[in-house]
């Protein structure tokens, strides 16, 4: 009988990667040999589904990103994609739309108000102004682990990207250039006095229809040194950054817990002190907010049956237990820091193997995508776009699955908001 | 995960978690005394709470407000008024140059509590219910002038360490006594594995919200019983694993880890009547 043992392909040597293949007694090969799964860099699956330099993809090969993932990835077609959602919502009246007194959304207000510069710099500027005491932070649009970050407070501190407005528009900025500019939180949730921001995993196997799962362990990444808003502080990369690359080199850094918090800890810590109605409407909020993030770029995603993705979702989440998303990550780091750490993302990829691949052996992408839930691990349904639409058809308002996960019904939605 | 109950259902007649505007100036005061003067203790309390809590993967976040509240704490000399219920009687410096002349005795520190190794982790688990660090000084030094400090001062009184270690052994004998006989025979003495749970109440040791649900219990009952009652619990629900180890070293190793361990189920299990 001709073995059937699953090859695999791996850009990185990590080892909750390899340990993962290995346990399932997979065959390593190169990328350039007949691969069944295929953990690339997002370099790598740049080029594979590259018009030019690609090949089309067999029937028994998946691999762990979507063609134009960067829709959702990067920050300024995140922020786009996201705009052009809620227009069309608000086009078609749908409740979800819905805006208060002083225009902004209700539902769909979680991301800081953002611009892209050089080319909205005029935009910005009015914003700014209706606000002069304001706090914001510039982010390079390539660039991942927080490096080139810097917060401003006065224009001048980027009159450069005003400059480059100015030139003709027919000159392409560079990539070096193109950042976009948000309204920094400069109320977040503090913790012993700490900020922290949030990291959630979700996996996604399809966008159309729509099935995401949300990994019950994130954890809460913790600033070194205690927070000051003062202005004086802004160019203390530590206080206000929470990426962990920028972090281990702070002086406190621990190597013991690197910083990191379970997530239950930040529930437990939040019902306490803040009662359990609100905490789980702050948890609602951020499933709420993952999944219509996903549904914004959905439409312009290409789903590719070969495809499945593991995002890395940073959250901030304010004084008032409001979550903002800051960034989605395409390819979310898989070094460990600590023992804890190593056994969390051993166990994520360990889950999303089981998810993508139920049957173990061998990928096939030919099937339906819903897998049972004895696999699910630490993951939990987020939300199944096709099974939505299977208890709509009963006419029926249930929720079915999870406690994150949101049927597609309009009417009931206006239920459990209003 | 059910609530922790210490903030909701605190009765009033307990502890008074209200803050007066005379208790909110005692703790300006207090924190006047801190930027004021530094005392050595300070330096103990430091390098206590930076080798335990900071440390710890549950209670890290809330290594400044541990250090504030300690800080505080040792300034206190209203803890002093403790010492009434207490067999110990606090460290005493003299004036230069009057040593043991009584008259010009001072207590040192303020509190009369020198810190040890892990004193912050009587501080730390409270960091989950309270969020400002004057609503925790002020129930963290009710919760230890009340109960705390008996585990960590030696006393004949019923509720005091010597009196929980002999609960823990005699229920333990009396529940499990194949398995009490049997740890002692292989040198593995139960006490001597219990010991740092019950001086700590058990803080470090089990997970946040199970401990906070113990000491809900211990503030419910009064007592500081329900230490012990878990203590033989657990023994009796890994009494399996237990069995087949030869040597301390294994014991200790079945007992390391007890962030599982649910508290409620197991406290009925010994308190409530068998069918």
């Amino acid at each position: 009988m001709a073995s059937r043992t699953c090859k695999y392909a791996c850009d990185m040597e990590k080892s909750v990667l390899v340990s993962n293949f290995d346990k399932r007694g997979w065959a390593q090969v190169t990328s350039d040999e007949e691969w069944n799964f295929y953990w690339a860099s997002v370099v790598s699956a740049k080029t594979i589904f590259n018009v030019e330099t690609g090949y089309r993809l067999q029937d028994d090969q998946i691999i762990n990103h979507f063609p134009n993932h960067y829709e959702l990835t990067r920050k300024d077609l995140l922020v786009k994609n996201l705009k052009r959602y809620r227009k069309e919502l608000e086009k078609e009246g749908n409740p979800l739309a819905e805006k208060d007194e002083l225009g902004h959304y209700c539902y769909m207000d979680f991301i800081p108000v953002t611009f892209l510069l050089p080319a909205d710099y005029n935009l910005f500027v009015e914003e700014f102004r209706k606000n002069p005491s304001s706090t914001w932070i510039m982010k390079p649009t390539g660039k991942a682990r927080g490096i080139g970050i810097f917060l401003i407070n006065k224009l001048s501190q980027i009159k450069k990207w005003s400059r480059d407005s100015k030139t003709s528009s027919f000159q392409a900025s560079s990539a070096r250039d193109s950042y976009v500019i948000s309204r920094y939180i400069d109320n977040p949730l503090l913790i012993g006095g700490k900020k922290f921001d949030l990291r959630m995993y979700v996996l996604v196997t399809s966008y159309r229809p729509l099935k995401c799962y949300i990994y019950e362990l994130g954890f809460c990444r913790f600033c070194t040194v205690k927070y000051s808003a003062s202005s004086a502080e802004l160019d203390n990369m530590f206080i206000h950054l929470t990426n962990i690359s920028v972090q281990k080199h702070g002086d406190d850094y621990n190597k013991q817990h690197g910083g990191k918090w379970n997530i239950q800890n930040l529930k437990l810590f939040l019902q306490s002190t803040r009662g359990r109605e609100v905490t789980s409407k702050l948890f609602d909020d951020i499933n709420w907010l993952i999944v219509h993030s996903l549904k914004a770029v959905a439409g312009v995603m290409n789903n590719d049956k070969h495809c499945f993705e593991c995002y890395g979702y940073d959250i901030i989440i304010d004084d008032n237990l409001k979550p903002w998303l800051i960034e989605v990550n395409a390819s979310p780091s898989l070094s460990a820091t600590t023992v804890n750490d190593r056994t969390m993302k051993y166990n994520l990829i360990n889950d999303t193997i089981n998810l993508v691949m139920p049957g173990g052996e061998h990928p096939d992408v030919k099937w339906n995508k819903t897998p049972p839930k004895g696999l699910y691990g630490h993951y939990q349904l987020l939300y199944d776009e096709e099974l939505a639409k299977q208890d709509q058809e009963f006419s029926k308002g249930k929720v079915s699955l999870g406690s994150g996960s949101r049927r597609e019904g309009k009417v009931k939605h206006a239920a459990t908001w209003k | 995960m059910s609530r922790a109950t210490i903030s909701g259902d605190l009765n009033p007649r307990l502890i008074d978690s209200s803050i007066r505007a005379k208790d909110k100036l005692i703790y300006e005061q207090l924190k006047n005394y801190v930027f004021k003067h530094d005392l050595l203790v300070d330096k103990l309390i430091y390098k206590d709470v930076k080798l335990t809590a900071t440390n710890d993967d549950q209670y890290f976040v809330f290594e400044d407000f541990i250090h504030q509240v300690l800080l505080l704490f040792s300034r206190d000399t209203t803890v002093l008024k403790h010492f009434a219920q207490s067999s110990a009687t606090p460290p005493k410096s003299y004036i230069r140059g009057m040593l043991g002349v009584s008259d010009y005795a001072v207590v040192y520190p303020p509190n009369g509590i020198i810190p040890f190794h892990g004193f912050a982790m009587y501080v730390a688990p409270l960091c989950y219910v309270f969020d400002k660090p004057i609503t925790l000084y002020y129930f963290f030094r009710e919760i230890y002038t009340r109960h705390l400090f008996r585990l960590h001062t030696i006393s004949s009184h019923p509720q005091g360490i010597v009196s929980i270690c002999i609960l823990f052994e005699s229920l333990l004998q009396a529940c499990q006594p194949h398995l009490f006989y049997h740890l002692r025979q292989m040198g593995a003495h139960p006490l001597r594995l219990a010991f740092k749970w019950l001086m700590r109440a058990f803080s470090g040791y089990l997970a946040s919200d199970q401990l906070l649900l113990l000491w809900d219990r211990i503030l419910g009952f009064n007592s500081l019983e329900p230490l012990a009652i878990l203590a033989v619990a657990i023994f009796a629900f890994r009494r399996v694993n237990l069995l087949e180890t030869s040597s301390y070293a294994a014991a200790e190793a079945v007992l390391a880890d007890i962030t599982t361990i649910k508290v409620m189920p197991l406290l009925q299990v010994i308190l409530l009547p068998k069918d």
